[in-house]
């Protein structure tokens, strides 16, 4: 497939690892936090962690939508489905999130519950449509590269005048996340998580652009390379990386130039701006409540809002008390360090949230990685 | 989550939609965040929307990088 396999060779990646393994100085260590869920995948499944040498190791970080969703949102969307019998949408990989009482969306879908999977928020809104009757509501997650389609369906929806249609939105903003994982304890206080840069988001980039991480590299003197989602990408982001850190610099390069400038989408960002505003704060599993972290409707739009309409109170739950999620995704411990890890969590029955999402640290691991952990032992 | 895949625009339809190709799989998605784009073009595509174009000359570019450490690497 053109712009994907032409990313994906083989040779020039071993190539770049030389380089790598050439550039980064022995004498030190390097720590790079890849925030987004796609990377974590990609590194999972190229094998681009063992392509790096000892001295340059790669942190998940907490940017996968699906593992930062915390109990009581999607406690939320099943009252909406088994108590006010609403038709529920949402994306796949939500349906599978562990809720409270040992359920999930695809659990109370079992119980009854009228619980559909769509592509795209675009099929929510055909679902509204459809059911004039019933009250439709599209439970919507997702970092800044979800966000823009909610934006345009809830703009269709207050065109055509919908009645029956609402989002729960649990829409998430991304510098503010990066910003709250360098502000934790356990990063904050040196030594115990060493972060020396970041690889940006590829996609949500696309729609933001580069330039909400200038402040955030200028303040943190932290670089961030923004990539593509291909191996190819990768590699040539920790390079890059590598180089700064070498240098001493911190900035913010960008290495997805073919998908992603300075400014983001234009059009992206409007339909944003003119749909939702900030929340004052929202709570994240595994990072707690973060300030300025997520998006709500605005007042304008408040007749579309499930929260509103069906005057619903956010619950906070706790994680399971062995579950080692909330570390995973500050950096501070790895899927292996979790005594859950591959017995009783794993991605046919996830505990955790970072066991749902293919793009979830756990998950990953679990696909692609769990056997390196394991010593090989000659018979 | 965050599956978005490099498709080409094979024809516009009306109003925001268009079929987009990718490794033979044809689909309708929306273009109303690219709006610019046009058949031919290569866009991103997340949630059964067009999020971005892609810059052909940068990805070349890119791939250029990629052989200058490849040669760097002999």
């Amino acid at each position: 497939m053109k712009y994907v396999d032409e990313f994906r060779d083989g040779d020039t990646a071993r190539h770049l690892a030389e380089r790598i393994a050439a550039e980064a100085d022995p004498a030190r260590r390097y720590a790079f936090m890849e925030f987004c869920g796609g990377h974590t995948h990609a590194i999972a499944r190229y094998g681009v962690a063992s392509l790096l040498p000892a001295n340059v190791r790669m942190i998940h970080g907490p940017g996968c939508p699906v593992c930062v969703l915390p109990i009581g949102r999607v406690d939320q969307a099943i009252a909406l489905a088994l108590q006010h019998g609403a038709i529920v949408c949402t994306y796949g990989d939500t349906m599978r999130v562990p809720a409270s009482g040992g359920l999930s969306l695809l659990k109370a879908k079992a119980r009854g519950g009228d619980i559909r999977m769509v592509y795209s928020a675009a099929d929510a809104l055909k679902v509204a449509r459809q059911n004039p009757a019933r009250e439709v509501v599209f439970f919507a997650i997702g970092f800044e590269t979800t966000t823009p389609p909610t934006a345009l369906v809830l703009r269709q929806a207050a065109a055509e005048d919908l009645a029956n249609f609402s989002v729960l939105c649990c829409h998430v903003l991304t510098p503010a996340a990066i910003t709250h994982v360098l502000n934790s304890p356990e990063v904050a206080q040196w030594g115990t998580v060493p972060l020396d840069g970041f690889v940006g988001p590829a996609h949500v980039s696309i729609v933001i652009g580069s330039a909400p991480y200038e402040p955030f590299a200028a303040a943190y003197r932290k670089p961030v390379v923004i990539a593509g989602f291909e191996p190819l990408d990768m590699m040539q982001a920790i390079l890059m990386l590598v180089r700064q850190v070498n240098d001493g610099r911190a900035e913010v390069e960008n290495e997805f130039v073919r998908a992603v400038g300075r400014e983001g989408n234009a059009a992206a960002i409007a339909a944003m701006a003119e749909v939702f505003e900030h929340r004052e704060s929202f709570e994240w599993r595994g990072l707690g409540t973060v300030p300025d972290s997520a998006l709500r409707l605005r007042p304008a739009y408040a007749r579309f809002d499930a929260e509103q309409r069906f005057s619903l109170t956010y619950q906070p739950v706790p994680d399971h008390k062995r579950c080692e999620c909330g570390a995973i995704l500050r950096g501070v411990k790895t899927p292996s360090d979790c005594s859950l890890f591959g017995t009783v969590c794993t991605p046919d029955n996830p505990m955790g949230s970072c066991m749902v999402s293919s793009e979830g640290a756990c998950a990953a691991h679990y696909a692609y990685g769990r056997f390196k952990d394991i010593p090989v032992v000659a018979a | 989550m965050c599956l978005a895949l490099p498709a080409l625009v094979v024809e516009r339809r009306d109003g925001d939609e268009a079929l987009v190709e990718l490794g033979g799989v044809r689909k309708s998605v929306s273009l109303a965040l690219v709006p610019a784009a046009a058949v031919g073009d290569y866009v991103v595509v997340h949630v059964g929307f067009a999020i971005g174009l892609l810059d052909p000359e940068e990805a070349a570019r890119t791939l250029a990088l990629f052989a200058e450490a490849a040669e760097a690497a002999r």
